[in-house]
């Protein structure tokens, strides 16, 4: 199969960026979707032109690297999927694909499809965290959870902190990845002794980086490609709500 | 070149303690006069970041992605091993350090492999506490599942993401650190030479990935946990930055390289679709808990799998091995699904491929209770493969997976240059010649939480050398290095890509260092990599500059590294006479297939010395002696 590939080029942030039309030619349904962009960047390099940057590792969906815009959906046409899970047989013959970078004030444009995401990290730095050193805690069984209960956890704790949320969002808000982390932390007993000033640290980190507010629009949940619900949102602003009456 | 293991007197299962009195301390109040340089934010990487920060030190931690979350340790599906007999099924931790010195084929040094299985339980506890989200039974206990290679239950796992969440608990600590000042953090950073000031390892030089602007940083210690690097083989389970660079480096200062051919082929992958393949994807080894590896019993049989009756069909895990089945090692059940595969019975296109099927586990357990122990990984060979492992079996084959080579480092996790440690994968000692399943986050968490910040404060509590400033000459020369090597991949500007060298080391060394190996193969490729080498020094394209961030001059500053060291991988494998777990030289073989040892010879580590480009490198030994489990033939008959 061929596609026809409008792709976002940009040298650097100070440098304007444009689209740039590629023909990806004798493709195969069965290859990913970055693996068609190392087909073309091969022949980008070939001609000794500086190939297409993108952030990617794994390939495997869970490092959280991969992040293109394709064809105006972070992560592309298929749902619970990332970028490098995405498939050629999710497009047709002849398709043109747009590709862009996530666009977000907080995520800096470094080159082509890459951006900076560190905002993520200062936010987990904030309080992202149980204040536990290292050293011998109890016994692990001394400490049952209900299942249902560290299943949500789980549920929560799966965000790949990968950015499509923000990318998505109108407002370029990083509610869900901030809650999804807030609720897997404020859900299980061991952090429960932390989780006010938890939900309190995030969330102004959150502001602070530029991030926008929460509208409900709940495109953030319908790009997750983890599939965190938005109803963590709802839990986090609970828990914020709770913060501030008891922490005034 | 001198290679103490300073391994304790005494008993094996007293050894850790007797080493943990004897070592020296660091006062707190001295403490934060030192500074410690980590490199790679792994697993090991990681814990060990926040536990020296936690204790006082002070601590920069290196990694190359844009954030130390996407570590490919993210990437460990099935679980992490303890020694808990939670499921009181006869677990101890001798019996895990048995497990783990057997499944490596007595290559591995004893007396870390006791105190590995040791601290293992104090891991659990403390990822519990963290807030790892562990599989737990109704009760709210903790549930455990089974791995190749024991016939106890003592894999702990979070669903299909155990490494993700296990790395998300140790960079949540480590970040917890930094927003206390006690660490420092650097991404998109890769480090290209290690720097010696009088015989101690006390910094480093590093690259900006987004800058190009190189680098020092000096340190009174350097720790790498910079992982494996089994991506010289081009198509691999890792992710696609993983890389050998820094242990190189490492090792062309001086440090030891210990037994470079040991690479582990893991045999539960997704086989290989197509020549544009960028990487391998595994099928948790938790998989054949259920699944039931087979193939047909003639050669040629090209039925789709629901038409071959069961009489037609050879369960040959089950047969050869019966007291282990489907959960036979990694080692052998990928050279059983060479051997079938070779005999033309392999399934899917090119015959390069065997079933794991679970058709018989849904009718025992029902699809429900399948689909939440695998669903992910079943979700997950949909995306790829087009296909419902529900209704048709998984096809699988072998792929590179684990390197258990690596620097080489004595019993306090230090190499031979003072100074330099190395933890997790990018160290040798623990997995002999062959890794059992749901040890590899085992290992990297054990050197970071519960040993380097042991054994390192002994080192700065005796070392005697203040730490230079970072400008140096010994810095000043290795930045020159550095930056000249960056300028001469640019000025090649050749015909061929850097991926087009890559792929052409990789189709060496799978084919001649693979999971079958003979002399004259690797002879072979003993002149076809320098070769390759020459070639691509002359006819390399780089493309771009060094002044912003450039994926393609990266990957050739590693493709360069992977050249180097493929060669000292075939070396390696044909200096060691022996089969032993992953290495398997065809000379060397019992009447069914199976490796044969050379104990009285090859019972040792083979630690390579760099000696300059102009010079072969030494080959030095430390013998392996085992007091507590006997050397034996490993079977899993």
């Amino acid at each position: 199969m061929n596609l026809k590939l409008r792709v976002w080029r940009q040298k650097n942030a100070a440098t304007p960026g444009q689209f740039v039309e590629y023909h990806a030619t004798d493709l195969n349904p069965n290859m990913s979707f970055l693996e068609m962009l190392d087909v073309v960047n091969e022949q980008i390099a070939a001609r000794g032109e500086e190939p297409i940057a993108f952030d990617h590792d794994c390939r495997e969906g869970i490092c959280g690297a991969c992040s293109c815009v394709i064809n105006g959906e972070p992560h592309g046409p298929r749902d619970k999927v990332t970028t490098c899970q995405t498939y050629l047989r999710s497009f047709r013959d002849g398709d043109t694909v747009t590709i862009e970078p996530f666009r977000a004030n907080a995520f800096p444009l470094i080159k082509d499809l890459v951006v900076d995401r560190t905002a993520f990290d200062r936010i987990i730095q904030a309080g992202g965290y149980i204040s536990v050193g290292t050293g011998h805690p109890p016994d692990a069984n001394s400490l049952p959870v209900p299942k249902p209960l560290a299943d949500l956890a789980m549920d929560a704790a799966a965000c790949i902190g990968c950015g499509a949320c923000v990318a998505a969002c109108k407002n370029a808000s990083a509610m869900l990845f901030v809650a999804a982390k807030v609720s897997h932390l404020n859900l299980l007993p061991q952090g429960a002794p932390e989780r006010d000033v938890r939900a309190l640290a995030m969330v102004d980190q959150m502001d602070k980086e530029g991030f926008g507010g929460c509208t409900v629009t709940l495109s953030c949940e319908a790009v997750c490609p983890k599939g965190i619900s938005a109803s963590f949102i709802a839990k986090m602003n609970r828990d914020f709500l709770r913060a501030m009456l008891l922490n005034p | 070149m001198k290679l103490d293991a300073r391994i304790p007197s005494g008993p094996v299962p007293q050894k850790w303690s007797a080493c943990k009195r004897d070592l020296k301390l660091v006062a707190p109040n001295n403490k934060r006069k030192f500074e410690i340089l980590v490199v790679g934010t792994g697993l090991a990487g990681s814990s060990a970041a926040a536990t020296l920060a936690e204790l006082g030190y002070r601590v920069k931690a290196f990694c190359l992605q844009d954030s130390p979350r996407r570590a490919h340790s993210v990437a460990a599906q099935g679980g992490i091993n303890a020694a808990k007999n939670y499921q009181n099924d006869g677990d101890s931790v001798y019996r895990l350090f048995y497990d783990t010195i057997k499944g490596g084929d007595f290559r591995s040094r004893e007396a870390n492999v006791f105190r590995l299985a040791e601290v293992s339980v104090n891991i659990i506890d403390q990822c519990a506490a963290q807030g790892v989200p562990f599989a737990r039974e109704y009760s709210g206990y903790l549930t455990n599942r089974s791995f190749g290679g024991a016939q106890v239950s003592r894999t702990f796992y979070a669903r299909g993401q155990t490494g993700q969440q296990l790395l998300l608990g140790c960079y949540q600590a480590m970040l917890r650190q930094a927003h206390l000042g006690q660490v420092q953090i650097f991404p998109r950073t890769e480090m290209l030479d290690l720097v010696v000031v009088n015989g101690h390892a006390k910094g480093i030089v590093v690259r900006d990935l987004l800058t190009g602007k190189v680098s020092s940083h000096a340190g009174d210690a350097v720790v790498l946990a910079t992982g494996g690097y089994t991506n010289v083989f081009y198509l691999s389970t890792s992710g696609r930055g993983s890389n050998v660079t820094a242990i190189w480096r490492a090792y062309k200062r001086g440090a030891a390289f210990a037994n470079p051919c040991f690479t582990q082929i893991h045999p539960t992958c997704i086989p290989v679709s197509g020549d544009y393949q960028s990487k391998l994807t595994l099928m948790s080894e938790s998989l054949r808990n259920d699944g039931r590896v087979w193939v047909p019993k003639k050669a040629g049989d090209k039925r789709p799998p629901a038409e071959i009756p069961e009489s037609d069909r050879d369960y040959y895990l089950e047969r050869l091995y019966p007291a282990y089945g489907n959960l036979a090692p990694r080692d052998i059940s990928s050279r059983a699904a060479k051997r079938v595969c070779d005999e033309g019975r392999g399934v899917g296109p090119g015959g390069l491929g065997v079933y794991l099927d679970f058709s018989e586990a849904i009718r025992r357990l029902g699809r429900p209770v399948i689909a939440e122990r695998y669903g992910n990984l079943f979700e997950m060979y949909e995306e790829i493969t087009a296909e419902n492992a529900y209704e048709t079996p998984m096809r699988i084959y072998p792929a590179p997976h684990y390197a258990m080579g690596g620097l080489w480092v004595d019993y306090h996790l230090m190499s031979n240059l003072p100074g330099l440690f190395v933890i997790g994968e990018a160290n040798f000692s623990d997995h002999g010649a062959n890794r059992l399943g749901a040890s590899a986050l085992m290992q990297g968490l054990a050197d970071g939480y519960f040993i380097l910040p042991y054994t390192i404060g002994n080192y700065l509590a005796t070392m005697k050398q203040p730490r230079p400033q970072p400008d140096a000459a010994e810095f000043r020369q290795s930045e020159a290095e550095v930056a000249a090597t960056v300028k001469q991949l640019l000025a090649i500007r050749g015909r061929q890509t850097v991926r087009h060298y890559h792929k052409e080391l990789g189709k060496i060394l799978w084919e001649h260092c693979g999971m079958a190996r003979n002399a004259t193969g690797l002879q072979r490729a003993l002149q076809q990599i320098p070769a390759l080498r020459e070639e691509f020094w002359h006819n390399v394209s780089v493309p771009g500059d060094d002044a912003d961030l450039n994926q393609s001059l990266e990957q050739a500053g590693r493709v360069a590294d992977f050249l180097e060291l493929g060669e000292l991988m075939c070396r390696d494998a044909l200096a060691r006479n022996e089969s032993c777990g992953c290495h398997f030289r065809e000379e060397f073989q019992t009447a069914d297939g199976e490796c044969q040892r050379n104990d009285a010879a090859f019972a040792h580590a083979a630690c390579w010395e760099y000696r300059g480009a102009q010079q072969l490198p030494a080959r030095h030994i430390e013998p392996l002696t085992f007091e507590e489990a006997h050397l034996a033939e490993r079977s899993y008959k």
